[in-house]
């Protein structure tokens, strides 16, 4: 293996750093010190990939190391494994140096002390069941852990945080809504005792706390509104995300939500409600491409789906062993190819255009659609009862209709349906058959005129419900079909060579899982042994990714790889008992949220003294709370509340902000136009907006929201140029300052107190002098200069669609734009903290 | 963007705090273009470990796959066999796209190849002026690739994985270099396309930062009045009303800042910076007026009109103010159909400017530090493909050609050959991963070092197969 380039040095240099501090206390402890390192320096060539294995030695299994000469216990000096990170022959040591992963000496003598001390192994932190820590009773547990460490430490935490941060805080991670000055001002003079607990309480059971939750799985599960692929046409799903937000914002438990998403369609109690959710199955990628092979989609959608159970719910990195036994975790391909047979019964097309979906009606919409086919029947059935008398004129019908003359040409189709109407009279009604009897037959129906006004009212009615049929939401959902697809281990991954063993359904063989008493499980079985107590994984992936949302980095620091690649927790206990007791809670995700919110270590200061920012700059031993960017949805929410144009309604289908033009110019098959939403539908949450795969909004790409053509479960935070201009330039943001603007102009009168009410509505603060008076030479010289430049100030105020209010003065509501424009530029208003 | 240095931070916070008010130096500082730059970053390869023998890629790729058989590589064999059936000894069990278990006919090269330079290299006669300079470029006639759609081609020839996610070349070449351009991206993507007909979709994925930071990635230069998404101030703010508003965005920031110490926010305010400039520099950029007539002549384009040409024109203008990979696309080279009336067209679009782009760099003295590459997602077959319209071939991907030039690549060279049909490249076989690995080779990066950890794996460019940089292109 290679030597990585900064990231990853860095990482290896913190790690090593770490080690020594860790290791000299008490015993060296194979998870925390040994196992990073032989998977760093040796799993590549002598871990679980049996295909890759050098020398037949694996490391990763101890019997297997003892057996081969590898480890001595207690002997370091008999042991091949160190004799060979000294060995002065090139051919020898390891490991071998054109890899450029030289073993450190402190981390040489780490091992030679273990192998001392008798060299045992643990099973790898993730796969054990997390333990449950006792907590004293009446205390947070989070508090309780932390607090522990912290004393034997010797850190002191921060102090908890002023009231103003923590409404600001919870209102970003509970709803990602700002509070209104109304409701900080509410806060900070409320006198109860329990007054922070009720807010919580508040903002849980409000209707946002759904769609803030919904963010981070909808990254999860690759959520979006179009294929992926090629064209990049859009599909019908956005009722599986107002699935997602309904359960989030009802508590739904995570085990029940986990079997209405992968097998909603097999419940006991399967509904359209579990239906929807069983679109979880079809939100992969697909392709409409001409030439693409239905065996080799077939085969990246397995993928797919493997990893997407990998990301989502157990946070192992499956994708390695597409191709060959993971070189570092217990994963085979055949595990990989098992878990990718329980899907093999979704019904879908490997190629080509989705289906419609399944009609997803609420009750008024179900009656309205069931009137209107009932009308169609009345109006088919009065029309059908002339038919009778209508075919007793046919024969009269046909004489005349022989005598007209044929079409010149035959290009149209309707020219070549009367050419075959003519062939037809000319037989004998008996001699036609039966296509071609049915051919006259509707032939004189449609032309004769008999019936007309009854065949109008059919037609009416068939148009009219047609109609109402095509504006009703859909969405794809799983429908199960048997026999399943054959599945088969593809060697090296390759769809094209079938001579692999087929394979199953089968959950993976390290994992501890029910005996299905020889019944092959289907996704049922698999969903249920995701969220069962003896899986070790599901828990501690789904409150570890939690934890990022309200702390800003995960507790294991790469949600997606709780394997041997990824970070034994620095907070093991933590994260250990906070999953043990999600699962004791029965799996009740806001009890987590609770435990977090309500707990000393969340109200702690985000404002990190240099000392402490220096000791600790990631903030690991959570001694005080993070400062970080919001996400790009949540700029977006923030920037239309503050400039009072933020529609709040729930749900609904996805919705198209401004956007540049031509942004899809390269969409094809087919040409794409962008016509931006109008009135309310234009003020959505970002949560709703349009998510082109291939051309993601470019705002919201600006500030990392993902493509969700994988599934992804942390987004980075970047800090590029491309943020200023979406904050400067997009016309959504100049809207949303304009707006802001009029709102202080509405507000009390005086540029003293207007700033005040400024900075109120964006930030829920008062300015500081120095604000105030930078401020004031703002607005002065836009003022000024907008006074000698009033088409400006005119152009200015025409961004947007809503129109510009005709009594204001130009050039003040211009200069007060631009006041309101700087505040949604400042980092502190992007930030939660 | 690296973050500031601690004495830099100290400075600007004391001139914020100076007596004209804290936005009026920022503002000043911003408009006269003195404000204190950041020193070009180092990428995160230094210390290059290979000699750096070209410092920037200019990357043209033929989007939609142009057919080896009418530019590159010469068939006579195949000319010979027209109309007769495909020999089953070439195509059994092999992986084609739309033509998958149709009959299969040999389709002759539709033009004929003309003999240039030294080594009298046979060219497509389309293509005179890239036979022109025969004697600067490498020519690569054994070319494959894994994947023979459109989107995943495009995906693994950028990101050497068929799987969404992964950085592209551009951006791992900024991540492992750094970016030597003060007010322009690192990674710029142009997008030209011919009139006409409907061509293949190309996603903003194959310009994507992946896994690496978001600033690593592509940056999309578009023709007209907004040439990079949200440049243009809105309407009614000109230059120093927009100069006001960041100069005041970065005092109140400061002020902040002072208040609440944010390693972030040195970032933040260094970036409003940069976005300000990029406000300028992108339309200067552009502005092709100050190119003399030869120079326009040379590529055949008249400034504004956002063909290939002017794009190849604008690329070398990238290249002088330090971008580090630009890549440039072409569209419209999927000839399933009308490949006698459709490629002709293409060639036109492209030839004069690919080559008058070599020419310019070698004239300028930018070839010798510069890698030029053009590339298709793949090749096409020999066999005629008659389901759509007039004829035309199917995607490919055992055979396709390429051509390399600049700095540390042997001129004049012609590299590995497919069979007699032009079916499958036989001889020194090219993959992939191969001309990634002697991209990154040339830029003073090994690739098997070169690596970022990624879901558990040290993830690389050059992905875990073997790769090899492929030596007898290089000087």
């Amino acid at each position: 293996m290679a030597t990585p380039p900064r990231i990853a040095a860095a990482f290896l240099a913190a790690s090593l750093l770490s080690l020594l501090r860790a290791a000299p206390a008490g015993a060296v402890e194979f998870n925390r010190d040994i196992r990073p390192l032989l998977a760093e320096h040796c799993f590549a060539c002598h871990g679980p990939d049996a295909a890759n294995r050098k020398g037949k030695l694996r490391l990763d299994v101890r019997e297997e190391a003892i057996a081969r000469g590898a480890l001595n216990p207690g002997r370091p000096e008999a042991s091949e494994l160190l004799l060979r990170l000294a060995s002065p022959h090139a051919d020898e040591v390891m490991p071998p140096p054109e890899t450029n992963k030289p073993v450190a000496p402190a981390a040489r003598a780490l091992l030679e002390r273990w192998i001392r001390e008798g060299a045992p192994y643990q099973r790898h932190w993730a796969y054990e069941r997390p333990e449950r820590a006792l907590i004293p009773p009446g205390e947070n547990g989070i508090d309780h852990l932390l607090n522990r460490r912290l004393a034997a430490e010797g850190t002191k935490p921060a102090p908890e945080a002023d009231r103003r941060t923590l409404i600001r805080r919870l209102h970003a991670d509970l709803t990602g809504l700002p509070p209104s000055p109304a409701e900080v001002a509410a806060f900070l003079a409320d006198p109860a005792p329990d007054a922070y607990a009720a807010l919580v309480e508040r903002l849980l059971a409000g209707p946002h706390h759904g769609e803030r939750l919904a963010l981070g799985w909808l990254d999860a599960v690759r959520y979006a509104d179009t294929i992926g692929y090629h064209s990049d046409n859009p599909r019908n799903v956005w009722p599986y995300r107002d699935w997602v937000v309904r359960s989030f914002h009802r508590n739904q438990r995570f085990d029940r939500f986990t079997l209405e998403q992968i097998a909603g369609d097999l419940l006991p109690d399967a509904s359209d409600e579990t239906r929807v959710a069983s679109g979880f199955n079809r939100l992969l990628l697909s392709t409409e491409e001409g030439g693409a092979q239905p065996k080799d989609y077939e085969s990246r959608m397995l993928a797919d789906r493997v990893r997407a159970i990998g990301t989502a719910w157990l946070g192992q990195t499956t994708g390695c062993a597409q191709c060959h036994d993971h070189k570092f975790d217990p994963w085979t391909m055949k595990d990989f190819y098992a878990l990718g047979a329980f899907f093999a019964d979704v019904r879908e097309p490997a190629i080509g255009r989705r289906e419609e979906g399944m009609l997803v009606l609420d009750p008024e919409q179900r009656t309205r659609l069931a009137a209107l086919q009932a009308q169609e029947a009345a109006a088919r059935a009065a029309y059908e009862r002339l038919l009778p008398a209508i075919d007793a004129a046919q024969p009269a019908w046909e004489a005349a209709a022989r005598t007209e003359p044929a079409p010149a040409t035959a290009n149209s189709a309707v020219e070549r349906t009367q050419r075959q109407v003519r062939a037809a009279l000319a037989k004998a009604p008996a001699q036609r058959n039966e296509r071609e009897r049915t051919l006259v037959r509707d032939s004189h129906r449609n032309l004769s005129g008999l019936g007309a006004p009854e065949r109008a009212a059919l037609a009416a009615a068939t148009a009219t419900r047609q109609a109402y049929h095509d504006s009703l939401p859909k969405s794809l959902v799983t429908v199960s079909e048997r026999p399943a697809r054959v599945v088969r281990v593809q060697p090296r991954g390759n769809w094209m060579d079938e001579s692999g063993e087929i394979v199953t359904p089968a959950l993976p063989g390290f994992l501890p899982a029910p005996d299905f008493g020889g019944r092959v499980p289907d996704r049922l079985d698999l969903a249920r042994w995701l969220v069962s107590a003896e899986n070790p994984l599901t828990a501690r992936a789904v409150v570890n990714r939690l934890w990022a949302q309200f702390f800003g980095l995960a507790l294991s620091r790469h949600p997606e790889d709780l394997g041997s690649q990824g970070e034994l927790p620095p907070q093991q206990a933590l994260l250990d008992w906070l999953a043990a007791e999600f699962m004791a809670s029965g799996w009740d995700t806001r009890h987590v949220i609770r435990t977090i919110t309500l707990s000393r270590a969340y109200r702690r200061s985000s404002v990190a003294e240099p000392a402490a920012l220096a000791a600790d700059p990631e903030n690991r031993s959570l001694a005080r709370q993070g400062a970080f960017r919001l996400e790009a949805e949540l700029i977006r929410d923030r920037a239309l509340a503050a400039g009072g144009l933020l529609s709040l309604r729930v749900g609904g289908p996805p919705v198209r902000p401004y956007q540049p033009a031509g942004y899809w110019a390269n969409l094809n098959f087919p040409p794409r136009d962008y016509t931006p939403d109008a009135g309310e539908a234009q003020y959505r949450r970002g949560l709703y907006v349009w998510w082109q795969r291939t051309f993601l909004h470019p705002s919201l790409l600006a500030f990392d929201a993902p493509s969700r053509e994988e599934c992804v479960a942390t987004r980075s935070r970047s800090n590029v140029p491309q943020q200023a201009l979406v904050l400067l330039n997009d016309p959504t943001y100049v809207e949303a300052a304009r707006g802001l603007a009029l709102r202080v102009l509405d507000g009390p009168a005086g540029t003293t107190a207007r700033i005040g009410h400024a900075w109120q509505l964006a930030l829920q603060r008062a300015p500081a002098p120095a604000e105030q008076a930078e401020a004031e030479r703002l607005l002065a010289r836009h003022t000024e200069d907008y006074r000698r430049d009033p088409a400006a100030a005119r152009a200015l105020l025409a961004t947007g669609q809503l129109p510009p209010p005709a009594a204001a003065d130009p050039a003040e509501l211009a200069a007060w734009t631009h006041l309101a424009r700087v505040l949604l530029n400042l980092h502190e208003f992007i930030t939660r903290s | 963007m690296p973050s500031l240095n601690h004495a830099e931070l100290t400075r600007r916070t004391f001139l914020g705090r100076s007596a004209q008010g804290v936005g009026g130096v920022a503002l000043a500082s911003l408009l006269h273009g003195n404000s204190l730059r950041a020193a070009p970053a180092r990428g995160a390869a230094h210390p290059l470990p290979l000699p750096q023998r070209v410092r920037r890629v200019i990357w043209l790729t033929m989007a939609g796959g142009p057919s080896q058989l009418e530019t590159f590589d010469p068939k006579p064999r195949l000319a010979a066999m027209h109309g007769e059936p495909m020999p089953e000894s070439f195509t059994r069990g092999q992986q084609l796209a739309q033509l998958q278990g149709q009959k299969l006919f040999c389709h002759a090269p539709q033009f004929p190849f003309e003999r240039f330079g030294r080594n009298g290299t046979e060219i497509c006669s389309l293509f005179p002026h890239l036979g022109s300079i025969v004697d600067e470029i490498c020519l690569v006639r054994s070319m494959t690739t894994d994947a023979i759609n459109h989107d995943p081609a495009h995906m693994f020839m950028n990101t050497g994985s068929q799987i969404a996610g992964r950085p592209s070349m551009g951006a791992w070449v900024n991540y492992g270099l750094g970016s030597e351009a003060e007010d322009l991206p690192g990674f710029v993507v142009m997008i030209s396309t011919g009139p006409g007909r409907s061509p293949q979709p190309v996603a903003s994925r194959q310009w994507s930062s992946g896994f690496l930071p978001g600033r690593f990635q592509g940056v999309q230069f578009h023709g007209g009045a907004d040439p990079v998404h949200y440049l243009a101030n809105p309407p009614g703010v000109d230059r120093a009303r927009q100069a006001a508003d960041v100069g005041a965005i970065n005092a109140f920031n400061r002020l902040h800042g002072a208040r609440v110490p944010d390693p972030e926010l040195a970032t933040r305010i260094a970036q409003y910076e940069l976005a300000f400039r990029l406000q300028a520099s992108v339309p200067d950029l552009l502005d092709l007026r100050g190119e003399d007539a030869r120079t326009l002549d040379l590529y055949g384009c008249t400034p504004g009109d956002g063909s290939f040409a002017s794009n190849c024109l604008l690329a070398r203008r990238l290249a002088e103010r330090g971008v580090r990979f630009i890549q440039l696309y072409h569209r419209d080279w999927d000839h399933h159909s009308q490949l006698r009336e459709e490629l002709p067209l293409r060639a036109r679009e492209t030839d004069q400017a690919s080559a008058a782009l070599v020419r310019d760099l070698k004239r300028r003295g930018m070839l010798d530090d510069t890698l030029v590459v053009w590339t298709g997602e793949f090749g096409r077959t020999p066999m005629a493909q008659g389901n759509k319209g007039t004829t035309g071939r199917d995607h490919h991907n055992r055979a396709m050609s390429m051509w390399l030039a600049g700095g540390g690549i042997r001129p004049g060279l012609v590299h590995g050959a497919t069979d007699e049909l032009g079916y499958a490249a036989v001889d020194k076989v090219c993959t992939v991963h191969d001309l990634h690995a002697t991209m990154l080779h040339l830029l003073g990066i090994r690739h098997e070092t070169f690596s970022v950890r990624f879901q558990g794996l040290d993830a690389r460019l050059t992905g875990v197969e073997p790769a090899r940089v492929l030596h007898d292109l290089l000087t």
